[in-house]
């Protein structure tokens, strides 16, 4: 059985336009599938779909075996301990600690005065010094978020996820605000998460190249609609001229002036 | 997990648990002025002069007044067109004491801007304003009120000195984010301080100036009613205290009332609308 | 030719600006009565007035316990009003909030509120409560109270939106509950300006305490009506040089905090 099933999901923020047009796609676990499209394609709203941060108006969206649109609200904050999820702007609360922010991921186990007290088993907290070393920021681990660097910060955010024990990651754009460098450094720990703890991931990309370096699969995204759907190799120049419609004649003009 | 509850970078809390808290200055900083003020919140109320306070009495006659004061104004002791000759002179004293307000505030924040003027100029009237600033407007309106002789002339002399001190503030300020390269260039042409100001300063930053000013004067709305009613300033103010204070007329204190929230809620509106189209990252 | 007519336009707007601006000061010195010759011409006769005066004298200074005690019920009046008024409006702040608003009804209700608050002037609360709760330190304090819920809500209300939207949705998405995502990324986010703010109340309201209690007949405020109506004025110039004092201490003092925080 598929760890996401996503059956003719639609989503429309006003009367005028569908960001979302009968999207249809499933995910094993354990898969690396990238989600790729021009901006304004409906990827970041497909993505909050699964956990259902937008609310779902056409389609069902089915996660481990739970219909994500028909959960009430304590089954859906128990839903989404499952899932984590990683930001373009990492999330933080910039003040606190990377500590913190880490064992932020814990709210969803506790109970709410457990989580206002602010208490965490030790076991949690070695859990959480024990991923900051897997990610290379264990020394950082007292300073405040605001004064890491943009991918250390997103390595935060990664910790955060992953104290989650999620079965799946969603990653919304993780590295748009990153230079080339740090960029690869979360592309590889993304990679890793799969590789080593079997941890299904989505991410949603707008470069084709890295897209098709990391996944195992890569779904296409335009307009709101599910242009391209396959293993990363299959990805040929047609199907990106087809995900990215307008840009290809500009593209090939270019080459020919720069050539 | 073994090797990591070693770790040198963990830090353990005196009991030997792993502590999450960092102790920096500023969260120190943050704890001591919330318990001070907290205690000195108890104090207040400890402290405070609870004369002639019958709070079982005081608080069924406040709700009923609120409620006639809400639900039933009327006008009694004076007209319409009294009541909105009254609101004109408070809007006159707000408007003069602005206006006046920012052309003095202008020049003096000339001076004040650390890129227009000298360091020592600069400073004097920063203290000068500060000190300004520090005597609570009524009391300048007294003070006028003696020096002066009563009349408008004290209450618009009062109000400006506090207008004055918040523009000078307001626009020095804004005066000091003028492009430094934009200076430089006229300055390089040979242009004269009066010039850069006049053909550089002003017309970056005359939007801000505008925005300023009509805060301020949303501000001396409510300071002019509040002259009108404590330092005999006349206006809708006056009318307010003698309603209240003399004749404990409650439907007439509910309809002026009304209309100074009125016009309070139009003013600020258009602030924000300004605020939001000149400066939407600076808003405060 | 575009160009040109755009100029005139732009001299036109600036020509019917500047005539709508002397027509209203023209209008307003009409109806206040206000001369401007008049007011300039007193200004010297003024400030002689003033330096002989409001000075300090030896016998004033014999007043100074009595005044500094009033000075004191002033200023502890005026901070227990921002702080009462700093717990109701932070709820009505997180209500008010887009960020942590859990409905539309509530969030309209609780800027409705803060808006009645604020534009009503704090001598019209003064006055209004003066009549029933009689000339004591609670009627100031709960007319500065009011003032202060107002005002504060509307700055809680944008330093929650402005600070914390990003936390907000990530602690969301692991499945936190609403106060654990207010207690844990809401307020350890937005409290260094929540403070500043709260310093900033306090400073208002030491200068409206002032106002409300020449009305009320309380604190700092009774004390100068007393020694002004007396015409005391040694006295006078001791109350204000108080005032002045206390003031730039308690900003002083604020700056310094704000700078640590911030």
């Amino acid at each position: 059985m598929s760890l996401v099933r996503v059956e003719n999901l639609g989503k429309s923020y006003n009367a005028q336009t569908k960001v979302l047009k009968d999207v249809s796609f499933n995910v094993e676990a354990g898969e690396f599938v990238s989600i790729i499209g021009p901006s304004g394609a409906g990827k970041s709203t497909l993505l909050r779909c699964i956990n259902r941060m937008v609310e779902i108006d056409e389609g069902n969206v089915v996660f481990d075996g739970q219909d994500v649109g028909s959960l009430n609200k304590k089954e859906l904050r128990k839903m989404r301990t499952n899932i984590g999820m990683i930001f373009q702007h990492y999330n933080l609360v910039p003040r606190l600690s990377v500590i913190e922010n880490v064992l932020h991921g814990r709210f969803g186990y506790k109970t709410t005065l457990e989580g206002i007290l602010g208490k965490f088993t030790e076991d949690e907290k070695e859990q959480a010094f024990y991923l900051l070393k897997k990610l290379g920021i264990e020394d950082h681990a007292y300073k405040r978020c605001d004064q890491l660097s943009g991918g250390q910060q997103q390595r935060v955010g990664i910790a955060r996820a992953l104290i989650q024990d999620p079965k799946i990651v969603l990653c919304d754009e993780p590295i748009a605000s990153l230079d080339p460098n740090a960029s690869k450094v979360i592309m590889d720990y993304l990679k890793s998460i799969t590789m080593e703890l079997n941890i299904t991931c989505i991410v949603n990309l707008h470069q084709v190249e890295i897209a098709r370096d990391y996944s195992d699969r890569i779904i296409g995204l335009s307009k709101g609609g599910i242009v391209f759907d396959g293993s990363s190799y299959k990805l040929t120049t047609d199907s990106t001229d087809l995900i990215y419609g307008t840009t290809t004649p500009k593209v090939q003009k270019r080459q020919l002036v720069t050539v | 997990m073994e090797a990591i509850s070693i770790s040198p970078h963990i830090k353990r809390k005196a009991n030997g648990k792993i502590s999450i808290k960092t102790g920096n200055k500023s969260e120190r900083v943050m704890k001591w002025t919330i318990s001070t003020l907290t205690l000195l919140t108890i104090m207040a109320f400890l402290f405070f002069n609870y004369d002639g306070l019958d709070l079982a009495k005081a608080i069924p006659e406040t709700a009923y007044n609120l409620k006639v004061m809400f639900l039933e104004p009327g006008l009694s002791h004076f007209t319409w067109g009294a009541a909105f000759y009254q609101v004109g002179i408070t809007l006159g004293l707000a408007f003069l004491s602005t206006i006046l307000g920012a052309v003095i505030a202008f020049f003096l924040a000339l001076m004040a801007a650390t890129n227009l003027s000298n360091k020592w100029i600069s400073k004097t009237v920063r203290i000068f304003v500060a000190i300004v600033r520090a005597v609570p407007t009524v009391l300048w309106v007294l003070i006028f009120a003696i020096a002066a002789g009563l009349g408008s002339e004290a209450a618009i002399l009062g109000m400006l000195f506090h207008s004055i001190a918040y523009l000078v503030k307001a626009f020095s300020e804004a005066f000091e984010e003028v492009d430094k390269g934009i200076m430089e260039a006229l300055k390089a042409t040979g242009a004269s301080w009066w010039h850069i100001v006049t053909h550089a300063v002003v017309p970056s930053t005359f939007t801000y100036l505008l925005s300023w000013t009509f805060l301020r004067f949303e501000i001396n709305f409510s300071v002019a009613v509040a002259m009108g009613a404590a330092a005999g300033a006349g206006g809708i103010g006056f009318e307010l205290f003698m309603a209240s204070g003399f004749y404990f007329d409650m439907r007439e204190v509910g309809l002026i009332t009304y209309m100074i929230l009125l016009l309070a809620i139009i003013l600020e509106l258009m602030s924000t609308r300004l605020k939001n189209r000149y400066f939407p990252a600076t808003a405060k | 030719m575009n160009e040109k007519v755009m100029r005139n336009q732009r001299k036109w707007q600036t020509i019917l600006f500047a005539g709508i601006i002397i027509a209203l000061t023209y209008l307003s010195s009409d109806i206040t009565d206000f001369n401007i010759v008049h007011g300039i011409a007193t200004l010297p006769d003024a400030a002689i007035w003033i330096f002989s005066n409001l000075f300090v004298t030896q016998e004033s200074l014999e007043r100074l316990p009595k005044i500094l005690g009033k000075l004191a019920e002033t200023i502890l009046m005026s901070i227990a009003a921002t702080t009462t008024g700093t717990v109701v409006a932070l709820f009505l702040g997180l209500m008010g909030s887009k960020t942590t608003g859990t409905s539309n009804a509530l969030a309209m209700f609780a800027r409705f509120i803060a808006s009645v608050a604020r534009n009503i002037p704090v001598v019209a609360w003064a006055l209004i409560l003066l009549l029933s709760f009689g000339q004591n330190s609670v009627t100031g304090y709960l007319a500065l109270f009011v003032g202060s819920v107002g005002f504060l809500t509307r700055a809680f209300i944008e330093s929650i939106d402005e600070a914390s939207q990003s936390a907000v949705e990530a602690l969301r998405a692991t499945g936190a509950t609403y106060f654990q995502i207010v207690y844990k990324a809401v307020i350890p986010q937005c409290l260094p300006q929540m403070i500043s703010w709260i310093l900033f109340m306090i400073e208002t309201n030491i200068r409206s305490a002032t106002l409300v209690g020449i009305l009320t007949g309380t604190g700092i405020g009774y004390s100068f009506d007393l020694y002004y109506k007396t015409l005391n004025y040694n006295a006078v110039a001791l109350v204000t040089l108080c005032i002045v004092l206390s003031v730039i201490v308690i900003e002083l003092m604020s700056n310094h905090i704000r700078k640590v925080i911030l």
